[in-house]
């Protein structure tokens, strides 16, 4: 193949492309990245003052983590996204694959959720600190505020989306209602569940700094809204790199799982 | 082979149709699918349904499985009425309805297994019916390894598994290509006379129906009724040369020309 028909078919819609090429590409933009943030900052182009050098931006983590500050906080942050994320995901669950399936609880809550999901959750951090508090469960409280309703409405869109015919299929060879619900619905949602975890999982990650943004007094959001006040924007960057990151390994993990809970399933993420 | 699996054994009975009505919807806006429909299918027949697409003969299959809710009229299997779906009653569906996070073996098993067979029995049921549709090597593949082919015969397998009294097939070799269509008729016709179940299949393909079937159902447009019965006299085993045959092209000439007839009242 000449190279020039081989960069054509790289531009194919949907046309696999080389391993090699994806995973170099993957580093690459990284790459590009850093160049361009390092132009930006080495010819003064950008101030200091409002973008800070890639060292600086070094420094201040290795700084932080060698004091501790950066674990305490980050593991502050990693506790309210996982409680939040967990408490949400253990009611949305169970009850958005039985809006899905049975048309009398949908008729009942999909008015309260359509509308409640809308809410700008930032709106509600006063109302949850005059209810709840200052303590975590304020933040935990924003987390789940943000993330529940969307998870519930697409896991109930899943459950609805379940082949008619597979579930017929599965009363033709004996089943009732309720094992169908139990052996074709949940199952057959099962891939999908994990995927829309998976997304809501990034979204709690986002309104992390929500949570933290009022009245917290530890997390990454915390020390990002601190350092404002000192305009150190080194400390800033960090801070966001590090929600980033952690966000990153949360997708990961959760890939890995989808992979091993649903092998039959390869999904359109993969 | 064990005295469970053989044909004489496999359960099979009658299916009573009695001036069956559907109708879609209410008032102003509702569809009379089916008017009036009435017959009889003799146990261990194969009985096929051709008519033009939209005469409600998928709906009536779906009425027999007691997937849907008739308007009118009785349904009977073996005497007894159907109220809803249930185990005696098996189906092929046009779609492909393998269970996708089972195993080729564990949906043949599905059946068996919620009637609470135990493992050794069960292994001994879906070893009997993938032999029989020749998927034996697949047995641990997911169904989104097989071809189109492959997973209508996973499914026929499942549904015999389960031993039914009637097997409804809803044109379950319509969505595949001519070559394995006739490969999967074939299949059938070996299949069918090793457990002689009373088959009711729907198609809108004449060869196959003439080919396969004891007696050809003919249906008129909607409404949906029954327009003629034509029994099918070719004695068996039955083979694809069949196609050829005078005796099978004046059946095929009968049968279009109550399906033509048809059309030309429709405009």
């Amino acid at each position: 193949m000449s190279s020039e028909s081989r960069l054509k078919s790289l531009f194919r819609p949907y046309k696999p492309i080389p391993r090699r090429l994806g995973i170099f590409l993957g580093i690459f933009v990284w790459v590009l990245v850093i160049i361009g943030w390092i132009a930006l900052t080495y010819s003064g182009a950008v101030k200091a003052i409002f973008l800070p050098r890639p060292e600086e931006v070094v420094e201040a983590t290795l700084k932080m983590a060698a004091n501790g500050t950066l674990w305490e906080h980050m593991f502050a942050s990693i506790q309210v996204v996982l409680i939040g994320f967990f408490v949400s995901s253990v009611v949305a669950v169970p009850l958005g694959l039985t809006m899905g399936t049975y048309r009398v609880v949908q008729a009942f809550l999909d008015p309260l959720v359509n509308f409640v999901r809308y809410l700008p959750v930032s709106s509600f951090v006063p109302l949850f600190i005059l209810w709840i508090g200052i303590g975590i469960e304020q933040r935990v409280a924003v987390i789940i505020f943000g993330i529940f309703f969307q998870q519930l409405v697409m896991i109930a869109d899943s459950a609805r989306g379940v082949p008619r015919d597979l579930v017929n299929a599965a009363y033709t060879l004996g089943t009732s209602p309720g094992d169908t619900v139990r052996q074709v619905v949940f199952p057959a949602t099962l891939p999908n569940v994990l995927d829309i975890l998976r997304v809501t999982m990034g979204w709690a990650w986002t309104y992390l700094v929500v949570a933290e943004l009022v009245a917290a007094k530890s997390g990454l959001g915390y020390i990002s809204l601190k350092a404002m006040r000192g305009f150190q924007v080194d400390v800033i960057f960090m801070a966001i790199a590090m929600i980033g990151i952690l966000g990153l390994c949360t997708d990961q993990i959760f890939r890995l799982v989808r992979k091993l809970a649903a092998p039959w399933d390869h999904g359109s993420s993969q | 082979m064990t005295s469970v699996l053989t044909a004489s054994d496999m359960r099979s009975a009658d299916i009573g149709i009695e001036d069956v009505v559907l109708r879609y919807g209410q008032g102003e806006n509702s569809v009379l699918a089916l008017d009036g429909v009435s017959f009889h299918v003799d146990r261990n027949e194969f009985c096929a349904i051709v008519g033009p697409s939209g005469c409600g003969k998928s709906s009536l299959l779906y009425l027999v499985a007691g997937l849907e809710e008739r308007t009118g009229g009785t349904i009977a299997v073996g005497g007894k009425p159907v109220t809803g779906p249930g185990a005696n009653r098996g189906m092929v569906f046009q779609s492909y309805t393998l269970f996708p996070w089972l195993t080729v073996a564990q949906n043949v098993a599905f059946g068996p297994k919620r009637k609470g067979f135990p493992a050794a029995e069960r292994r001994e049921i879906v070893d009997h019916f993938l032999d029989e549709v020749g998927l034996t090597q697949f047995a641990n593949h997911f169904p989104s390894q097989l071809s189109g082919g492959m997973k209508q015969r996973v499914a026929l397998a499942r549904a015999l598994a389960n031993d039914p009294e009637v097997l409804l097939m809803d044109e379950p070799f319509g969505a595949l290509d001519s070559q394995t269509r006739t490969a999967m008729q074939a299949l059938l016709l070996k299949v069918w006379d090793h457990t002689k179940k009373t088959v009711l299949f729907v198609t809108h393909d004449i060869d196959e129906a003439i080919l396969l079937a004891d007696r050809v159902l003919v249906m008129s447009g909607r409404p949906g009724q029954i327009k003629k019965a034509i029994p099918i006299g070719i004695p068996r085993p039955r083979n694809m040369d069949l196609v050829m045959e005078p005796e099978f092209i004046a059946l095929k000439r009968d049968i279009l020309g109550l399906l033509k007839n048809d059309e030309d009242g429709d405009h």
